[in-house]
């Protein structure tokens, strides 16, 4: 089973060949891989503590199932990058129309604070990169998702041209890409026209590719706004796709909610609100919200009662209970560092807590074991990570700010 | 008790933004839809069950204003308790705001002397962060000067972050009768629970309307956040046509819990001893419950009795 270490994944493809010497090199010395662009997050120095160094663990970062990469496409102004801020920096979305032109790819590690082990792109709109020098294989090849951001207030012709050109180009390269694009900044439209934007996009986006030939190309269209929720749902079905676990997490999950007598349940990225599973039933929206607008309000006061001074590498066990007037409960409990349970569930079901809590600690275990992260990270020199402090409690909050 | 608070300021300046989102729950984007306030908009707000908050809302259109001193002026500021006044911050007629500002002055000088008065610069969400406190101070430095012999206070404020409700908590608590008995109950509730902090809040608005801090805590600025933050909570619940009863949040550091108190006010209760179990506090919360339920009747017999009195 391939198992997702608390590693980050390399930057470029020539460093997936160079895996034998990382047990050497430093943290300090990978970072001048960096091909092009700006900054990457600071290095963690945990970047490549292997747990168990076993040629198998190796083996895996080496197997084409690893897709280390998302990339956030799209013409000029159609809001890449303040989605990517919105997600995982925690940026309020009225403080995005201060954001610059993005001048070159930006790339941003998330790994560092998220469960997400994807490195995000942000491309350039205003840069055709398609017919410079930038290497297309080595963008591409890597690549497991493609988001082409569409500006749907605006005229989407040129934005399907672009699209069909990118896609084409980058299907040649990989087929395995998984095309998502996000019909963005739907906030001002009414749901009709929302839905016939959908069509007509997707009806010409389909048709241009079915005219050249490429008919196993399927591309997944999003309603998105940063101002909503639909961005994060839209995310999290990105994200989703990509997580060679997900059945087993989805399993899990549905085990879990039908021996507690839960309603629903989620297993959340802590920083990103993206959801990695839930449980079989459907996904109703205002659920989802309602569990998104918790864990704010976790983290909140978190940050704020939170002991910023906390050494301990180990987990903080974060727990929230909120009572509604409708006889429904939210119930959050911290899996990992980076995830944590949300579920939803009735005032009966809630007497057995017990039972509930004991469920919740095998489902802990189970996680686990899935990703085999451990709690305390070891370092070959015995030395504490310095990112070991609990990232829950670490995160600004920007609408506080 | 009804005290007449009046809500004055220039058009377009933010007045009945923020008091939709105050006192009408409305979330800040929603404000957009609001249109120019005509002539003088009233509203009685029960804060604290017993007080009624007579809010005018006075259109600030220059043909309004201008009747306000004129013709309305002793039926606009006479028994006024406070005057909060709105300024602009992006505001390009400076000279005019303060010109409308001090005639509000002197009326409120002959009519209600002594009323309190509250400056909120608004808008700050528009200056740069870094500008923000040097263009706050000049604008204060300003006022205070041309409010004398007045006395004001300054806030600034933006229906974007917390500093709207620390901004209208504090003029909700210059109106609270009964504050300091309050404190003092809160002060032996928190001591006997052995809590960090306590906090009360008025339920509809979720302003704090007094507190207590046993542990020194660093963050100043906490009250109006936590403020901010339980009440896009409980607009977010809304959304389900549900509310919240109450809220529990621990980690391995600190517990919070936030819990129905009285019928006009909710509890937050910090606990940094986390050995403590939650049931323990909770149970303890509700015994208080029924002390503070006795002081606000108290209080309401009092009051009704004072007004047995009045010609």
């Amino acid at each position: 089973m391939f198992k997702l270490v608390n590693m980050k994944y390399i930057l470029t493809i020539k460093d997936f060949f160079n895996v034998q010497n990382h047990k050497q090199k430093s943290s300090k010395q990978m970072e001048s891989h960096e091909g092009f662009g700006v900054s990457v997050g600071s290095m963690p120095k945990a970047a490549f503590s292997y747990h168990g160094e076993d040629d198998d663990q190796i083996a895996t970062v080496l197997s084409s199932d690893v897709k280390p990469r998302i990339l956030l496409m799209g013409l000029r102004r159609s809001g890449k990058s303040s989605i990517q801020k919105v997600v995982f920096h925690k940026m309020s979305p009225n403080e995005t129309l201060f954001l610059e032109s993005t001048a070159k790819i930006f790339k941003d590690d998330v790994s560092n604070n998220s469960f997400i082990n994807f490195q995000i792109w942000d491309i350039p709109g205003q840069v055709d990169f398609l017919d410079t020098n930038f290497d297309l294989d080595m963008i591409f090849g890597g690549t497991g998702a493609l988001i082409f951001v569409v500006d749907a207030q605006d005229e989407y012709i040129d934005a399907l041209t672009c699209l069909h050109q990118t896609v084409s180009k980058a299907y040649r390269v990989n087929p395995q890409i998984r095309f998502e694009i996000f019909i963005h900044k739907v906030d001002g439209l009414s749901d009709d026209h929302k839905i016939e934007t959908q069509r007509d996009i997707s009806q010409r986006a389909n048709e241009e590719l079915h005219e050249a030939g490429l008919t196993d190309l399927h591309l997944s269209f999003y309603l998105t706004s940063i101002y909503d929720h639909s961005i994060f749902e839209a995310f999290s079905k990105v994200v989703q796709k990509l997580i060679p676990q997900l059945s087993t997490l989805e399993n899990l999950l549905s085990s879990y909610v039908q021996n507690s007598m839960v309603e629903k349940a989620f297993l959340f990225d802590v920083v990103s609100k993206i959801y990695i599973a839930t449980d079989g039933s459907a996904v109703d929206m205002q659920s989802y919200e309602l569990c998104c607008e918790m864990i704010d309000v976790m983290i909140d006061m978190t940050c704020i009662y939170g002991d910023d001074e906390s050494e301990c590498a180990c987990e903080q066990d974060s727990t929230c209970i909120i009572r509604l007037n409708n006889s429904s409960i939210l119930y959050l409990r911290e899996i990992t560092r980076f995830l944590v349970l949300v579920c939803i569930l009735r005032d009966e079901a809630f007497t057995k807590r017990g039972i509930i809590d004991y469920n919740i600690l095998c489902l802990q275990k189970a996680i686990h074991s899935v990703f085999d992260v451990r709690t305390k990270l070891n370092k070959p020199n015995g030395v504490l990570p310095v990112e070991g402090m609990n990232s829950i409690g670490h995160l600004a909050n920007s609408t506080n700010a | 008790m009804k005290k007449k608070v009046l809500l004055m300021g220039k058009s377009g300046s933010g007045k009945t933004s923020m008091r939709s989102i105050i006192f009408a729950n409305y979330i800040a984007r929603d404000t957009r839809r609001l249109g120019a306030t005509i002539d003088v908009e009233h509203s009685h707000v029960r804060f604290l069950g017993n007080l009624v908050l007579n809010l005018w809302d006075c259109g600030g259109q220059e043909a309004f204003m201008e009747n306000y001193f004129a013709s309305q002026r002793d039926n606009i500021f006479r028994n006024v308790e406070v005057l909060i006044y709105v300024f602009d911050v992006e505001s390009r007629e400076l000279e005019k705001d303060m010109h409308y500002y001090q005639t509000c002055l002197e009326a409120i000088l002959q009519n209600s002397p002594s009323a309190k008065i509250f400056c909120l610069i608004h808008k700050m969400d528009l200056v740069q962060e870094d500008q923000r406190d040097i263009v706050f101070r000049d604008r204060e430095d300003d006022l205070v000067r041309l409010s004398k012999p007045l006395q004001c206070a300054c806030f600034k404020t933006s229906i974007w972050d917390e500093t709207l409700y620390k901004a209208w908590s504090s003029i909700m608590y210059q109106l609270i009768p009964n504050v300091q008995e309050l404190e003092t109950n809160l002060a032996r509730f928190a001591e006997i629970i052995n809590a960090d902090e306590v906090l009360l809040f008025e339920k509809a608005t979720f302003l704090v309307i007094s507190h207590n801090e046993r542990r020194k805590h660093k963050d100043i600025h906490r009250f109006e956040k936590i403020s901010n933050i339980i009440k896009q909570f409980k607009l977010s619940c809304s959304k389900v046509a549900a509310s919240f009863q109450s809220m529990e949040v621990r980690n391995n550091c600190f517990a919070a819990f936030i819990e129905v108190f009285t019928s006009n006010t909710y509890v937050m209760v910090i606990m940094s001893d986390t050995s403590i179990p939650s049931e323990l506090t909770l149970i303890n919360i509700r015994n208080a419950r029924k002390h503070f339920e006795k002081l606000e009747k108290l209080d309401k017999n009092r009051l009704n009795a004072g007004r047995q009195w009045r010609v």
